[in-house]
């Protein structure tokens, strides 16, 4: 059984964190593509800021979460998510949108969605350095042992970890609600069907694009904050983390913001499958296995310094058999 | 016949009567910075400079034939680099004898074979439903087998590679000459592009960026992480070049030899490049860019010659990364950057003016002779951010030298923006020739 608690640590619990990662980064990426048509590509970077604004915030003030018994990086979140939204709209407003309205293919928009993603690594590098930071400043990561009776190894869940089961889970509801509820969250679907008749019908489009960067921003300063609240801040994360986001948006479907939560945690469950070596769990039987049939030590299927690989074949699996994603995304 | 073989000439000869000032102007004053360079830099180092900014111009006549000429986009620039990178280093480097009088070149070539014919089980089990398997049984037994054979033959292939570290280091060259290494370099890009574009060229061209980035982090991670192959991060290096070497005629002499060699390939590759940009060919790749549909209705077939010329600009990736990599002199997979060889490259062929091959060859040069310069300038101007930060804030930064490396990450960022909204097409725009 230690085994199987073994299993339940290194794969339940790490692919439901990347999962919940990539998903939250897969939905930004989706919503982009349907209201403004292009794979944006500087979102692992808008990630990577929104979590250096929480760290600075955290750095100015470290005990501020304390009253609350929370991190105070979670407190500081809101903040943070509200200065990376106004970034965000910032950077449409500055290089997206005069391009938007020369009306150019939106591979240029790509191309400077990628110059956007060179400017935001460097500044983000030029004043935090490379260097990886415990976003857990003057404060101690809380570990949580749950004894399963009549087993030794215990499971294993971390404070930050359940903060972001926890988080994932509201922000997911609050969306499904916005956009199926909200009058403006209905505008946006609207945009994302037909922008044409959207503006036809009076929907105000720049106010639904601003709103789209804002959440856009928000939800990568989660991703971002809550990611590095697990492990660390690390600048150079950009992208090691583009590849899976994108794969996630895609295997769900573009433009389809459930898919995009299912192909997250398709995508984070896959990696942590692939790299976990499974003859772990086969060592229980090695001694009544047949003697020619030698268990070797490694059975994971990719190393983990080839992590990166298991996205890019879901990708290259899905754009050969299924284009439009599980949940039949848009406009291929 | 006769009038499509009359028009490229007749074509040629507008664009000569309409070259205007600007080339000329442009190309003056390219020559006078480099020039400058000359007089103050040394011209040992100044040759190096160009040297390198001829590998960058190969690298860039591949990316302004896909992006210019058919525009699809290709990021990941570095990945094909590496590869050609790692072909002129496989070829040319000394062999290791001590790994071939071994019995390890016979394990690898096993494991070699195994993998052939678990890829040919595995590809004969999908095709079973051509005699009445169950297509849904088929699929199954196929992803069976190929996860089986891939496990065994994986962990065959960690034993030897294993044994091969730790007996020999790592599996040597084959002490061929360079320019071979180059070309199978070229080939070696050529397939991997041909791979990625045969699946999403056909899609949105959103996709092929996403694809082509992942793959160049993949062969970047392959190269870096395959120690019996590479040495990894222990790097490989003395480099033979193709011509006399340093140390035998001197540096000068050596690296003009070199210049000498990038040179002729360049003139090469642009005069064939020409003579396909001017031909029918290149003008059905060109109507394909601009209207797809069109292009379409007409008969061409859009996929395959999306597929030729991203094959073609692959190649010469592949053939210029080998000839960058050679010139160092040290293969080193952790040098292989993002922003040195794919957005570098991007800016200077959308600075130089995209589709046009001699504005992306004079985006090439001047490019990079502003990147190498603008090293000691960054430098020196964060050196006086610094004096003022700690006047003003009391700000006192620590290791200049990687945030000063970081302020051209943000300005190339910048400039690919700024070229982008400005100057879409570039300083020395493509000549769209009309007739009436």
């Amino acid at each position: 059984m230690n085994e199987l608690i073994y299993f339940f640590n290194y794969v339940v619990i790490a692919g439901s964190v990347t999962g919940c990662i990539y998903a939250i980064g897969a939905v930004g990426v989706t919503l982009i593509y349907s209201i403004l048509r292009f794979a944006h590509f500087a979102h692992a970077d808008m990630m990577t800021l929104g979590t250096l604004a929480v760290l600075l915030l955290t750095l100015a003030f470290p005990h501020a979460g304390d009253p609350l018994g929370l991190p105070t990086a979670i407190v500081m979140l809101p903040v943070g998510m509200a200065i990376t939204s106004l970034i965000a709209v910032g950077i449409d407003r500055a290089f997206y949108q005069p391009l938007r309205n020369h009306g150019v293919k939106p591979i240029v928009m790509v191309i400077a969605s990628l110059g956007v993603t060179l400017m935001l690594q460097g500044l983000i590098r030029l004043f935090a350095g490379t260097g990886s930071q415990n976003l857990y400043v003057d404060a101690r990561k809380e570990i949580f042992r749950i004894d399963v009776p009549g087993i030794t190894r215990p499971i294993i869940l971390t404070e930050p970890q359940i903060i972001l089961f926890i988080v994932t889970v509201l922000a997911v509801v609050g969306l499904h609600l916005f956009l199926t509820r909200a009058r403006l969250g209905k505008a946006m679907r609207a945009m994302s069907d037909n922008p044409d008749l959207a503006r036809a019908s009076g929907i105000n489009t720049k106010l639904i694009i601003t709103l789209t960067w804002v959440i856009a921003g928000s939800l990568a300063t989660l991703a971002g904050t809550l990611l590095s609240l697990d492990v660390a801040f690390k600048p150079d994360l950009s992208f090691f983390l583009l590849l899976p986001i994108f794969a996630a948006a895609i295997v769900g479907g573009v433009g389809h913001p459930y898919g995009a939560i299912a192909g997250g945690f398709l995508v984070g469950f896959a990696e942590t499958l692939a790299v976990f070596n499974w003859s772990v769990l086969l060592r229980p039987l090695r001694d009544s296995l047949p003697t020619w049939l030698e268990l070797p030590n490694n059975l994971a299927l990719v190393g983990t310094e080839y992590k990166i690989v298991v996205p890019f074949f879901i990708l290259i699996a899905v754009l050969i058999w299924r284009p439009t994603g599980i949940f039949k995304g848009k406009v291929i | 016949m006769n009038s499509t073989s009359n028009t490229p000439s007749s074509r040629h000869a507008a664009s000569h009567r309409t070259m205007p000032k600007r080339e000329l102007v442009l190309f003056g004053g390219l020559a006078l910075v480099v020039l400058a360079v000359f007089a103050t830099m040394g011209p040992a180092y100044s040759t190096r400079m160009l040297v390198e900014a001829s590998c960058y111009a190969i690298l860039a006549l591949g990316l302004t034939i896909q992006w210019g000429y058919a525009g699809q986009f290709n990021a990941g620039i570095m990945g094909f680099v590496a590869l050609g990178g790692f072909s002129a280093t496989f070829f040319s480097i000394p062999v290791n004898h001590e790994f071939w009088s071994s019995d390890l070149p016979g394990r690898l070539g096993w494991v070699l074979l195994a993998m052939v014919v678990v890829t040919a089980i595995v590809f004969g089990i999908s095709r079973l439903d051509r005699i009445g398997v169950p297509k849904l049984l088929r699929t199954t037994l196929a992803i069976v087998a190929g996860l089986v054979g891939y496990l065994v033959v994986i962990s065959w292939l960690r034993s030897v590679t294993g044994d091969i570290e730790s007996q020999v280091e790592f599996i040597g060259g084959l002490g061929l000459p360079v320019w071979l290494g180059w070309i199978v370099g070229g080939v070696l890009a050529g397939g991997v592009g041909y791979f990625i574009g045969h699946i999403c060229l056909g899609l949105r061209s959103d996709y092929l960026v996403i694809a082509t980035l992942g793959i160049a982090e993949i062969i970047k991670a392959f190269l870096k992480n395959s120690d019996w192959l590479t040495r990894g991060t222990a790097t490989i290096s003395p480099l033979p070049w193709p011509v006399a070497e340093p140390g035998d005629v001197g540096f000068l002499t050596a690296r003009a030899l070199y210049l000498s060699v990038t040179v002729v390939m360049i003139a090469v590759i642009f005069f064939l490049l020409h003579r396909a940009y001017h031909a029918p060919w290149g003008r059905m790749i060109r109507a394909i860019r601009d209207n797809e549909v069109s292009a379409a209705a007409m008969g061409k077939s859009i996929n395959r010659r999306r597929q030729e010329i991203f094959v073609f600009g692959c190649i010469l990736m592949g053939i210029g990364g080998a000839a960058l990599t050679s010139f160092n002199g040290l293969f080193d997979p952790q040098g292989f950057l993002p922003l040195n060889h794919t957005f570098l490259v991007l800016v200077m062929v959308i600075l130089g003016g995209p589709g046009n091959n001699l504005g992306t060859l004079f985006g090439a040069v001047l490019v990079y002779v502003i990147w190498i310069m603008s090293g000691p300038m960054a430098l020196a101007v964060m050196h006086a951010f610094v004096a003022l930060g700690s006047h003003w804030f009391d700000w006192q930064p620590g290791n200049l030298d990687s945030r000063a490396l970081q302020a051209r990450v943000f300005v190339i960022g910048l400039l690919i923006l700024l070229v982008l909204r400005f100057a879409p097409r570039g300083l020395i725009p493509e000549k769209v020739a009309h007739h009436d």
